[in-house]
């Protein structure tokens, strides 16, 4: 166990807890205006202040982490449900059409600058969650298409795959009984890299109001309304801010821990 | 290496070609009709068919594409629905301030980069090396808009030391410009230092592993002569591939920056044209971006290849 590991697990397990008690639990209503109450720094009754309508921030940003996190996990759920069976089939018919087409389909889909075309796409379907996530979700795709592709061409050069061929078994079931569970390491690397990069689009696509709408509380958007605030109540662009940053710092380090933790070459390196 | 070349320009062409029918697709099932948009809810059926015979709806949608896409070829982007005016005008407009920031982004970012990532490598394991590395993944975790805010909030609102938004236009002088611009590139650069230093780092740790690397060790030069003299200029390879990516990734993140500096670039027009519903406007910023970044990614390829001769066969 590396110390990245250990931080990474500890700071994303925390932000997933907070988001498991708000379904339970807020000190606050999240959405209780209270405006004699409004804009206090952080105190013994408000943990982490109030907004410009009293409402409470600690509440807001426990409930805003159910967006975030729902919002980037639903995208890389799309990025592998779709990406890894396309990595799989190219690396499997390596040099076919079928493979030149779906490497060309992914390089087409990383050319396009992804935040624009989430803008887009969102302009087009309407803004909200749902939309950020397809948005979100499509650039995950070649992502994972590409990475699975890479470690299955290796994969198929070995001998247990030969193994497998001999044995009568076709493309389709070695990829899924043999290829799949060797690259499952990789991509649950990937996925929480991906993960992050999904909280930190989510949290610009909601400050330029393209995001989760009101009252679904969003970290960007928090931060979106801070902006006018800022000069006399920072605190309000501090704590979602901290809250974005501990979050995406937490899965980058959990994905370096659990990379360095799976790859047992770099183990026994250590060691 | 012209084989190489050219095969890379045909599919730089193919993918521009698939990119400009994706971007209109996806601009032409937006709901909301731009005529009656314009027209407001009262317009009379007559009106909105005229103003749609006038901005030439009416025609098919192949047709249009194919006016659009032969429009630009030529450097006519079209009229704006809502201005009325050239959409290439209006594009040349707001370039003089999202390409000087891009430019002013990529450069502060490199020079954070390449000092770091060389100290870093030189103290490969050591205190500034983790000091260095702590500081990038904190850098790459950053959401670049909330670094801007507290920017304004430092610099502008605490210190005065510049305005919290705007741009005086290049008519002002290029100081005044560029301060301007200042806050907006320091934001932009910051996630991206941190990953070039991650890359320059990377690239500097695996030439030192190379045999002609011990090589220069043994001939005598200091760790550090060896690092300057063949290291540095060994690891440019990538680290300029990754510049090359980066532009593109500046240019595109500068939308979300400059709606946070009130900045008259690219990212404001796009956002205004969507509330206008003002689709040819948005269709041609967008696949002007989509050229930008594809075109950059080709230069980077041929200048790839060109350097690296092993390269040109993988294609």
């Amino acid at each position: 166990m590396t110390r990245n590991l250990i931080l990474g697990a500890v700071l994303s397990s925390l932000v997933l807890l907070a988001a498991a008690v708000s379904f339970l639990w807020t000190p606050f209503d999240h959405t209780a205006m209270n405006i004699p109450a409004k804009l206090q720094t952080p105190n013994a009754q408000h943990w982490l202040g109030t907004d410009h309508f009293g409402r409470d921030l600690m509440s807001m940003i426990m409930v805003g982490a159910r967006t975030s996190i729902a919002v980037a996990l639903v995208a890389v759920g799309i990025g592998m449900g779709a990406g890894v069976p396309l990595g799989l089939t190219a690396a499997a018919r390596k040099g076919s059409w079928l493979d030149e087409v779906i490497m060309r389909g992914n390089d087409l889909v990383f050319a396009f600058p992804s935040l624009v075309i989430a803008i887009l796409i969102t302009a087009v379907l309407g803004a909200g969650a749902i939309n950020a996530i397809i948005a979100i979700g499509i650039f995950n795709i070649p992502v994972f298409a590409r990475i699975t592709r890479g470690a299955a061409l290796s994969l198929w050069e070995r001998e247990f795959i030969l193994a497998a061929r001999v044995a009568g078994k076709n493309a389709a079931r070695i990829s899924a009984e043999h290829i799949l569970p060797n690259v499952t390491n990789l991509l649950i690397v990937q996925g929480t890299i991906q993960f992050s990069l999904g909280i930190l689009a989510e949290a610009g696509l909601s400050y330029v109001g393209l995001g989760a709408q009101p009252p679904t509380p969003s970290w960007g958007r928090m931060l979106a309304d801070a902006q006018t605030m800022v000069s006399f109540a920072p605190h309000l662009a501090l704590v979602p801010g901290t809250a974005i940053i501990l979050t995406v710092l937490g899965l980058n380090l959990l994905g370096d821990g659990l990379r360095d933790w799976l790859d047992p070459k770099l183990r026994m390196a250590r060691t | 290496m012209l084989r190489y070349a050219l095969k890379r320009l045909l599919s730089l062409i193919l993918s521009l070609a698939v990119a400009s029918l994706v971007i209109f697709l996806v601009v032409e099932v937006a709901p909301g009709d731009p005529a009656s948009f314009m027209l407001g809810v009262n317009a009379q059926a007559d009106t909105v068919a005229a103003l749609k015979a006038e901005l030439g709806l009416d025609q098919s949608k192949t047709a249009r594409y194919l006016s659009w896409v032969a429009g630009m070829l030529g450097g006519d982007f079209g009229t704006s629905y809502t201005y009325r005016t050239p959409v290439a005008g209006m594009i040349a407009d707001r370039m003089w301030v999202s390409l000087p920031l891009a430019f002013y982004a990529l450069t502060l970012s490199t020079l954070i980069a390449f000092p770091a990532g060389i100290y870093a490598a030189a103290r490969r394991g050591k205190a500034g090396d983790m000091a260095v590395m702590g500081a990038t993944q904190l850098g790459v975790a950053v959401p670049n808009f909330w670094f801007a805010m507290m920017l304004v909030l430092i610099f502008a609102i605490n210190l005065r030391w510049f305005g919290a938004g705007g741009f005086p236009g290049w008519e002002a002088g290029i100081w005044a410009g560029l301060h301007a611009l200042t806050l907006p590139a320091i934001a932009l650069a910051l996630p991206q230092a941190a990953i070039l230093t991650r890359v320059m780092r990377s690239a500097l740790l695996d030439i030192l592993d190379e045999d002609f690397m011990r090589t220069a060790r043994a001939k005598g030069l200091t760790r550090r002569q060896a690092l300057w003299r063949h290291g540095v200029r060994n690891a440019l390879i990538p680290v300029l591939t990754i510049i090359g990516l980066q532009f593109s990734f500046l240019l595109a993140g500068a939308i979300i920056i400059e709606q946070v500096f009130y900045l008259p670039g690219l990212g404001r027009l796009v956002f205004q044209a969507i509330s206008a519903r003002d689709l040819i406007v948005v269709e041609s910023v967008v696949m002007l971006l989509v050229f930008a970044v594809i075109t950059v990614n080709f230069l980077v390829d041929l200048a790839y290849a060109l350097v690296d001769p092993r390269l040109r066969s993988r294609a």
